[in-house]
């Protein structure tokens, strides 16, 4: 089983510096945090404020405007669901809606079990595949509601196998 | 490789390029863009290499992994060159056959060449596919043949030849006054002259000037730019490169949508690759001029597209508009002067430099200069990105070059400019498309996503579906942006469930109104256009909803019921062991029946029924 990726503050330090350039930016040392982490862990808001010697209410009012950014752990799946408006007149309302109640979570919510996040896009700009829903960066195109009901179930068995 | 340092070396190198290929040599060219990686091109491509590699010919046959072709209905896309036969939707399977019968035998596989919906025929060549025919590719036009990650094939067609003249043999002036009198207008939305942009950024007083790419390509339902920078993004370096030695600018930004691993992969390499061969960094070409470019990842915020918020979202600060003036080209990124164009106009400028402002100023309108690429997507046979002349009609982009709307429907409508925009009804398709006529009819040209809709979009729930888009997108800055939409997605809301009332329209219309005069940047300034444009068109099917209780589009779930055509239904039962809600009973071989207490419209019936039984109403 993948385990959830642990915390470590010792190697926010080596996030932050990029070489001989210096720091790097606020955003994209709190970019790579979350991708390391798949969310921005409180301590590590501090250490960043600290080091880049920004003031912790920029950092905080930063990482809670972009929808990249999240404050709680994501799920081990996070499955994105393209809500853009050529997947939207192909249906991917009800796409959403199978797998909001398959889940039983709303979109931007995480399982109680820490399996499964929702998520929304607004345009993945693959509006030929349409609609399209992404589960762990793998995209899967002109899916509808029982489509999405299968690929679902097909995580879930994988998932309680391994 | 040795930085190129004069003009000569440059064509040197170039010759040198050229006469290594071999136009000849039988290749495949695969298309890697994002959509046809969805449908499984890397593993073709692989394939490909494989099959090849086994057969002993992967020197004299070649493979090119290139970016978007454009026409994304049809991946994974494959053209074998020189001949230029298409083959469309191939699989791994299909690889043996294409190496053994067309590339060593030059015979064509029927099955994989295109069939045109509107006369059955086959079609062999890319060259006779209507979808590419009726185009006129001067941005996209080396997308399907080179590699996106090779330099080396962008300077073999003439790449950077365009920043060596600019550089080398006119001064900054020159380059701006060639702009103008192009008469190229920005891709990105309002459709501002370009060189007159950059003039005014020119002529403002600073020593740091910044030039900035807007890639933040957020509207939903376009995708040209985030093709052109997986394609071709040498072409986006080089019109920055020439812009900022017009302007006088030393450090550009590229401002990337995080969604686009595929486009930041590919700049990211071709910024190395130019920093190499010496068209970025120290003394550019040996000009003395110095100019270096960063990437900066968007972080999933609309309201950055906005150039005020663009801005502040690079200097590391959350993604909220200022008012303007001052405009960016006074005091833009820290306070400096700023060009920002979008990655299509930025684009289009080699093409300007290269060919000059009297080719290019023949393309188009009147007022409105060149191509535009049109991200065809929605209910439309063709999806793909279309590049035409200005002042081509709606009908020809759909019908002619988009194939048509699938099943036979009827087009209600097209939306255009994405969640600023507005739709056109089909009524008006033989308007020739420029950035005034499209105001005129109350939409907008911005990035270009053309979303067609079909008889089944319901335009109050489309209308209302942007509202949400806005809403949710909306910085909270401004009061008009920040509470106005959310009053207008409540009515709209209201109005797809069934509760309408009498003067929700005018209250819709009186708000739309306020709210553009009063938000504060383009994105509030807009956001009421795609309800304005939908109740002066479709007023009603807004009358509909909210007097006789109706969605006429059968697409408003509290409005439709689900019921089983008895004379239709064979009993097969794939419906009834399929409802999540149980909804459906009825014995095998005879005609189901719907519990409409306890359906939940979820549609599965309908999407499974082989046999057109199941109803909307």
């Amino acid at each position: 089983m993948k385990s959830q990726p642990r915390y470590d503050v010792s190697e926010i330090g080596e996030l932050l510096w990029n070489g001989e350039d210096g720091d790097r930016s606020l955003m994209a040392v709190l970019e790579e945090i979350q991708a390391r982490y798949r969310y921005l862990p409180e301590d590590a808001l501090i250490l960043v404020s600290e080091r880049l010697g920004v003031p912790l209410s920029q950092t905080y009012s930063v990482a809670t405007f972009y929808n990249a950014f999240s404050l709680e752990p994501k799920g081990r799946h996070v499955v994105n669901v393209c809500m853009g408006t050529a997947c939207n007149v192909r249906g991917s309302r009800k796409v959403l809606e199978r797998i909001r109640d398959k889940l039983g979570i709303q979109p931007g919510q995480t399982t109680e079990d820490g399996e499964f996040t929702l998520e929304t896009v607004n345009c993945l700009g693959a509006c030929a595949l349409g609609p399209i829903v992404v589960v762990d960066g793998t995209y899967s195109g002109q899916m509808n509601g029982s489509k999405a009901d299968a690929l679902i179930r097909e995580v879930m068995s994988e998932s309680e196998g391994s | 490789m040795e930085t190129i340092r004069t003009a000569e070396g440059l064509e040197e190198y170039r010759e040198s390029l050229v006469a290594r290929r071999e136009p000849d040599k039988p290749r495949v060219s695969v298309c890697c863009g994002t959509g046809c990686r969805v449908y499984g091109s890397m593993k073709v491509i692989d394939a490909f290499r494989k099959e090849l590699g086994s057969r002993g010919l992967d020197q004299e046959m070649g493979v090119v992994s290139t970016g978007c072709h454009g026409f994304c209905e049809k991946g994974p896309v494959v053209v074998l060159k020189p001949s230029g036969v298409f083959y469309q939707r191939v699989g791994v399977e299909d690889v043996p056959e294409i190496v053994a019968e067309t590339m060593v035998n030059g015979a064509v596989i029927d099955r994989l060449t295109y069939t045109d919906p509107a006369t059955d025929k086959k079609i062999v060549y890319e060259r006779d596919v209507p979808f590419y025919q009726k185009q006129k590719r001067l941005v996209l036009d080396l997308n399907g043949d080179i590699d996106p990650t090779n330099i080396e094939d962008y300077i073999v067609f003439n790449g950077y030849a365009a920043l060596s003249k600019a550089l080398l043999q006119m001064k900054p002036e020159e380059v701006i006054e060639e702009v103008v009198h192009s008469g190229l207008r920005g891709r990105g939305g309002a459709g501002f002259p370009a060189g007159v942009k950059w003039r005014l950024c020119r002529e403002a007083k600073g020593d740091v000037k910044y030039i900035i790419c807007n890639a933040d390509e957020g509207d939903p339902g376009a995708y040209m730019d985030r093709s052109i920078m997986e394609g071709n993004p040498h072409r986006v370096l080089e019109g920055m490169i020439i812009g900022a030695w017009a302007i006088g600018a030393h450090q550009g930004y590229v401002y990337i949508r995080n969604e686009y691993p595929l486009a930041v992969e590919n700049l990211r390499i071709a910024i190395e690759q130019a920093e190499e061969y010496g068209f970025l960094g120290h003394n550019i070409l040996g000009s003395g001029f110095d100019f270096s470019i960063q990437i900066r990842p968007g972080s999933g915020a609309f309201v950055c597209g906005e150039e005020t918020a663009l801005m502040a979202s690079i200097e590391d600060r959350i993604g909220e508009p200022r008012p303007r003036p001052p405009y960016p080209a006074v005091s833009g990124l820290w306070g400096k002067p700023t060009n920002i164009n979008n990655v299509e106009t930025w684009a289009n400028v080699p093409l300007i430099i290269d060919r000059g402002a009297e080719w290019y100023s023949v393309i188009g309108t009147d007022k409105s200069k060149g191509t535009k690429i049109f991200s065809v997507v929605g209910n439309i046979n063709n999806t793909g990105l279309v590049e035409v002349p200005m002042g081509a009609t709606l009908w020809e982009i759909i019908y002619d070059i988009g194939g048509g709307i699938p099943g036979g429907k009827e087009c209600k409508a097209v939306q255009l400019g994405g969640p600023s925009g507005g739709c056109i009804p089909s009524a008006h398709f033989d308007v020739p498309i420029d950035y005034e006529s499209l105001q005129e009819l109350g939409s907008m040209m911005g990035s270009g996503g053309m979303v067609v809709c079909d008889e089944n979009t319901c335009m109050v729930e489309f209308a209302r579906f942007f509202m949400d888009f806005v809403q949710q997108e909306s910085c909270g800055k401004c009061v008009p942006c920040r509470l106005g939409t959310r009053a207008m997605l409540e009515v709209l809301t209201r109005i797809t469930q069934g509760e309408g009332r009498e003067g929700d329209i005018e209250y819709l219309l009186e708000l739309g109104g306020q709210i553009k005069e009063s938000s504060l940047c383009g994105l509030g300034q807009t956001a009421p256009n795609p309800v304005l444009s939908t109740i002066r068109y479709f007023r009603d099917e807004y009358e509909a909803h909210i007097l006789d209780r109706c969605c006429p589009s059968h697409a408003c779930k509290p409005l439709i019921q689900y019921s089983i055509d008895v004379e239709k239904c064979t009993g097969c039962g794939r419906c009834l062991r399929k409802c999540p809600a149980e909804a459906i009973s009825g014995a095998k071989k005879e005609p189901h029946v719907i519990d409409r207490e306890k359906c939940i419209k979820c549609g599965t019936c309908l999407e499974l029924c082989k046999f057109d039984a199941v109803v909307v109403e």
